[in-house]
Parts: structure tokens; C-alpha cells; sequence
């Protein structure tokens, strides 16, 4: 590699603080507004006027927050788990076994992964409903692990190509059954690509909102996104700029924590699906 | 990457698919049940939640169904497709997701170009660049909107301060715009990093050899890089269209679909949840559903796309 010139440094300096700063910017709005009294959000300024703590203290000492919080963690974990296990059996029979029907699969998880959601929302709408599911943890987990699914399919298929299946051979030869040889053998090794496809699943059902929305009427079943429409200012005319804001940190703090830890395993994730295809 | 090797090693040959094999040895035919049980649980979880409601929406689009007139129930066939089809909502909504998609897309595609030249080419704290800007990605669509919308706030927001106080999400072209800026900001991390995973795979002798025969780096880029990166370009593009055509979280925070900036899954969810209109509403699922379709078709057939997966199914 050519000696790096004082230039060249400069200008990826330049590069590398344009892409942080247009990445984090908005980032940092939220938590300037959330930081912010209810006069001070009145002034545009970027750096608080009057600091306070009394949005995050209002938004979690209050069931219109902590309850939907509780809500998406809690249907985010049951969605990630189920959709992880049930995407790796399938994901382990796409890449290992011969079985006729692979292709429909295929072409299935990928109709459904490019399905408009909206599609679905008024005939699953209509179906909750009569099934007693609306406004329900499963009435969200499900749609959830169905559409964490396909996602889940192809990001393990893709990790489980790179895994040394002589192994598995091995522990067939001593005389292990193919159930046998895929829990003990294959799974530990497959597991940081389970762990990435789960951080991918869980981030998904993190993020939804049409769904949250569409399926879910009071605070029992509501996740924290579909609930910050719902939050009130001190008065009927006042909109609850801080309040909103403060939960929009607040659910961006698993998010950052996951890109802090895991950044090599997304990006891994992200691309491994898509590219190879 | 080992996939020929790979497909050596399982002993049997791959290309024979088992189906046209006039006997299975004991074997091959416990391979294929376990195979059966291992993709039944997500097949039927997937075939539950989607199959079965697109079959009851193409049912209930064919009647009129309003939650609020429950008794006026009724088979009226393609009547629905008619209201929606010949009423201006439908083609607005139309239009303005369009718009949304092709700009949002075509301007993604160039900063994420740029973006994942810099995540491969920075020459220091790589690191630190790659995780920040995998935020946006990974920040739930809605705490961003509320991002935008709070910026651009007359006499709140930092952005509309800058611009003289205006209030743009008032406006239908300028809250377009900032829908798209919204959008643009949210995915171009992820079109640059399937951007980037084409770019590792183009080979650095190739490069350097043009570099020594006098190519500019421009002339690397479209005559090197580009074609090479043709198939991955491509994907993201499906994914990055099929993804933005059905935008509807930036929406219904930064407007509600206001001032006629309502996309095609605004309206569908207007007509589910505020005009309860279970027929109409369903109609409209199935067009958004027709349209997705043409789009993943132009893509696949027209430029030649690869489908996700193909590899997958081959083997």
C-alpha cells in the first residue's frame, strides 16, 4: 500500500465525519427534545436551554409507556425465539437434505418476505377478530414469526452452507440419527449465525408499527411504537413533543446496544441472504 | 463458497432430484420425511398468516362489506374493482407512492454507493464509521419519523429555523420531500452495505491492472466495478422498491397522509380503519399486492435479476 498523504487523510477525515454526523444528527435531536422542559422545546435550538429529567420520568412512571414497553419486549422475544427455531429447521433441510418441494419453499419465504403488509391487514384483521386474537400478544406474535420467517430462512441457509458438515458425517458413522447429529452436532455450530438471525428478527419486530397498530386497541396489547401516538401533553392543546420524544430514545437504546455489540454479525446477517442469491 | 465441493462430499448425487427415482433406498427416504418435518412448522405458520387471508381478501374484495352496514353484506363481484379503479384517490395514492419509491430508491442507490466507498475504502476508524451507520438502519422507522417531524415544526424545529421558519409538511410537494429525505436517510445504510458486499467481490488485481494500463477512476468504476456488481445492484434495487412502494410508517407520522401525500397503504388502512369498509379496503390490498407483483416481475424478467435464493433452491 502507497504511503497515505496528508491529503488523502484529510479528505477521508472530512468523508468519514460527513456519513457520522448525517447518521447521528437526527439521532441526536430526539435526545436534545427529550432533554428539553416544555418551554424550552418552544426554541429550535439544537442544545437545550433548560435541561430536565421530567420526560423520562414522566414516561416511565406512567402504564401508557411501561405497559406497550413491556409489550414489545416481551412479543418481540416470543416472535424471535419461535421464528429462530422453526426458521432453523427449515433452513437446515434447505442446505442439507434432498426432499422434492425445496424450490416451492424457496419461492415461497421469498413471496411472503416481499409481501406488501398492508396486503394482509385487513383479511388478518378480519380474522383476529373472529378467532378472539385481536388486541392479543399471539395476534401480533404470529403475523410476527411468520414474517420474521423468511428473513430467517435465508440468512440461516446462507450460514449454514459454511459450516464443515463432515462433521456431521462423523457422528452418523457413530451411529448418531440425523435428528441426533443436527442437536448435538450441527447446532452448536451453527449458533452465532441463529444468534445473528435472531438480532435481524427481533430488530424487525421491534421496528413494526402498521401491524401494532392494526391489530391492537388498548394498552394490554400495544407495543411502544404503535403507543406514542396515544401520549398527552400537560393540556388537551399542548402536543407532547418531549414525552414522545424521550420513548423514541428510549426504544432506540436496544438498537444502538445491538449495533454497538453486534455491528459485524448484522452487517454479516444483512448481506448474506441478499447477495449470494 | 465451497458449494461444488460441498455437494461431493454428501455422496449422493445432487442433480437427480429423488422424485424420479423409480425406488428411494431406506436412506434417502428418511431423508425426505425428516426433511418434511423440519419445513412443516414454518410452512404452515407462513401458509396461516398469508396464504389463507390473501385467499379471504380476493373473497372479500368481490363483496360489500362495511362494518358499519353489516346487514348491506353482499356478492357484488368486481363492482369494488371498479369504485376503486375509476376513483382519483386510488390513482393519487398511486402516483404519490411512485414518486416516493422512484426517488427514494434512485437517490438511495447513489449515496449508497458513495457510503459504501467510504465503509471500504476509509483509511482509518473504520469501525466506528461502519456502526454509525448502521443506526438509521436499525432505529425503529416511527422514533425516527418523530425525528423529522419535530425538525421541521415552525418555531421548534432546527431545520425549519434554518429554512426561515417554513412549515413544509403543511405542503404537498414539500412534504413529499421530506418523506423522501426521511426515507432516503432510514435505508441508505442498508443499500450501502449490500452495495458493499458486491464491491468486496470485485477483484482488486482487476483494478490495479486497468489502474496500470492509465483507466481513470471513473472509467474503473463503469467499466470495472459496475458490471461486475451488475447482479448485486440489482437485488438491492428489487428489495430497496418492493421495501419503499409500501411505505407507510414515515407517512402516517410526519402527515397522516394530509394534503393529498397519502401513499397506497395509507389509503388502504384509511379505508379499513376510519371507513371500515372491509370490501373496498381488501380491493385495494389485492391492487397494492397486483402492483408488487409487476415490479418483482420487471425486475426478475426485464433487467434480468437474479431471485433471492435461486442458488438455495438449486441446491
Amino acid at each position: 500500500m502507497a504511503a497515505i498523504t496528508p491529503r488523502q487523510r484529510t479528505g477521508w477525515a472530512t468523508a468519514n465525519f460527513v456519513v457520522i454526523a448525517l447518521a447521528l444528527i437526527p439521532v441526536l435531536w430526539l435526545v436534545s427534545l427529550s432533554f428539553k422542559t416544555p418551554t424550552a422545546v418552544l426554541d429550535p435550538s439544537f442544545i437545550p436551554s433548560q435541561w430536565t429529567w421530567g420526560n423520562y420520568h414522566g414516561i416511565l412512571t406512567s402504564s401508557q409507556f411501561l405497559r406497550p414497553l413491556l409489550n414489545s419486549i416481551g412479543i418481540g422475544l416470543i416472535s424471535t425465539l419461535v421464528a429462530v427455531i422453526l426458521a432453523s429447521m427449515a433452513a437446515y433441510a434447505v442446505a442439507r437434505l434432498r426432499f422434492p418441494g425445496k424450490s416451492v419453499l424457496i419461492g415461497m419465504a421469498l413471496l411472503i418476505a416481499m409481501f406488501p403488509l398492508i396486503a394482509l391487514v385487513t383479511p388478518l384483521f378480519t380474522i383476529e377478530r373472529a378467532l378472539g386474537l385481536f388486541n392479543t400478544w399471539p395476534g401480533l406474535i404470529i403475523p410476527y414469526v411468520a414474517f420474521g420467517l423468511p428473513l430467517g430462512i435465508y440468512t440461516l441457509s446462507a450460514f449454514f452452507r459454511e459450516i464443515p458438515w463432515e462433521l456431521e458425517k462423523a457422528a452418523k458413522v457413530d451411529g448418531a440419527t440425523p435428528f441426533q447429529a443436527f442437536i448435538r452436532v450441527i447446532a452448536p455450530l451453527a449458533a452465532p449465525g441463529m444468534v445473528t438471525t435472531a438480532i435481524l428478527v427481533f430488530l424487525a419486530c421491534w421496528n413494526d408499527f402498521l401491524l401494532a397498530i392494526s391489530f391492537t386497541s388498548t394498552i394490554s396489547a400495544r407495543t411502544a411504537p404503535a403507543a406514542m401516538q396515544y401520549f398527552s401533553g400537560g393540556s388537551v392543546f399542548t402536543i407532547p413533543t418531549g414525552p414522545i420524544a424521550a420513548a423514541a430514545v428510549v426504544i432506540t437504546i436496544p438498537i444502538i446496544i445491538f449495533v454497538l455489540f453486534f455491528q459485524r454479525r448484522i452487517v454479516a446477517g444483512l448481506t448474506s441472504g441478499a447477495v449470494k442469491g | 463458497m465451497s458449494t461444488n465441493t460441498e455437494t461431493v462430499t454428501t455422496g449422493a448425487p445432487a442433480e437427480a432430484p429423488p422424485t424420479r427415482k423409480p425406488q428411494l433406498s431406506e436412506g434417502a427416504r428418511a431423508e425426505r420425511r425428516l426433511g418434511f418435518m423440519l419445513i412443516a412448522p414454518a410452512v404452515i405458520v407462513m401458509i396461516a398468516v398469508t396464504a389463507y387471508p390473501v385467499v379471504y381478501a380476493i373473497y372479500l374484495s368481490l363483496e360489500r362489506y362495511n362494518l358499519a352496514l353489516p346487514q348491506a353484506k353482499k356478492f357484488i363481484g368486481f363492482a369494488n374493482y371498479g369504485a376503486v379503479l375509476s376513483s382519483p384517490y386510488w390513482w393519487h395514492a398511486l402516483y404519490v407512492t411512485v414518486i416516493i419509491t422512484v426517488f427514494s430508491v434512485a437517490i438511495t442507490l447513489v449515496l449508497g454507493f458513495l457510503l459504501a466507498f467510504v465503509l471500504h475504502r476509509t483509511i482509518f476508524s473504520r469501525g466506528l464509521v461502519r456502526t454509525t451507520s448502521l443506526i438509521p438502519y436499525g432505529i425503529v422507522t416511527v422514533a425516527a419519523a418523530y425525528s423529522w417531524q419535530y425538525a421541521w415544526t415552525p418555531g421548534q424545529g432546527y431545520l425549519s429555523s434554518i429554512f426561515n421558519n417554513s412549515a413544509p409538511l403543511t405542503n404537498q410537494f414539500q412534504a413529499i420531500v421530506v418523506i423522501i429525505i426521511a426515507e432516503i436517510w432510514k435505508t441508505t445504510p442498508f443499500m450501502a452495505l449490500l452495495l458493499l458486499a458486491g464491491l468486496s467481490l470485485v477483484p482488486e488485481d482487476l483494478q490495479k491492472a486497468a489502474k496500470v494500463d492509465g483507466a481513470t477512476g471513473w472509467q474503473r468504476f463503469t467499466k470495472i466495478t459496475l458490471p461486475l456488481m451488475k447482479p448485486a445492484i440489482l437485488v438491492a434495487l428489487l428489495f430497496r422498491t418492493l421495501d419503499s412502494f409500501r411505505i407507510f410508517d414515515n407517512i402516517y407520522i410526519l402527515t397522516l397522509g394530509a394534503n393529498g401525500t397519502g401513499s397506497v397503504s395509507i389509503l388502504g388502512y384509511d379505508n379499513l380503519f376510519n371507513a371500515l369498509n372491509l370490501g373496498i379496503g381488501s380491493t385495494i390490498s389485492i391492487l397494492i399486492f397486483i402492483c408488487v407483483a409487476i415490479i418483482a416481475f420487471l425486475f426478475i424478467k426485464g433487467f434480468g435479476t437474479a431471485a433471492p435464493g435461486t442458488d438455495i433452491a438449486k441446491r
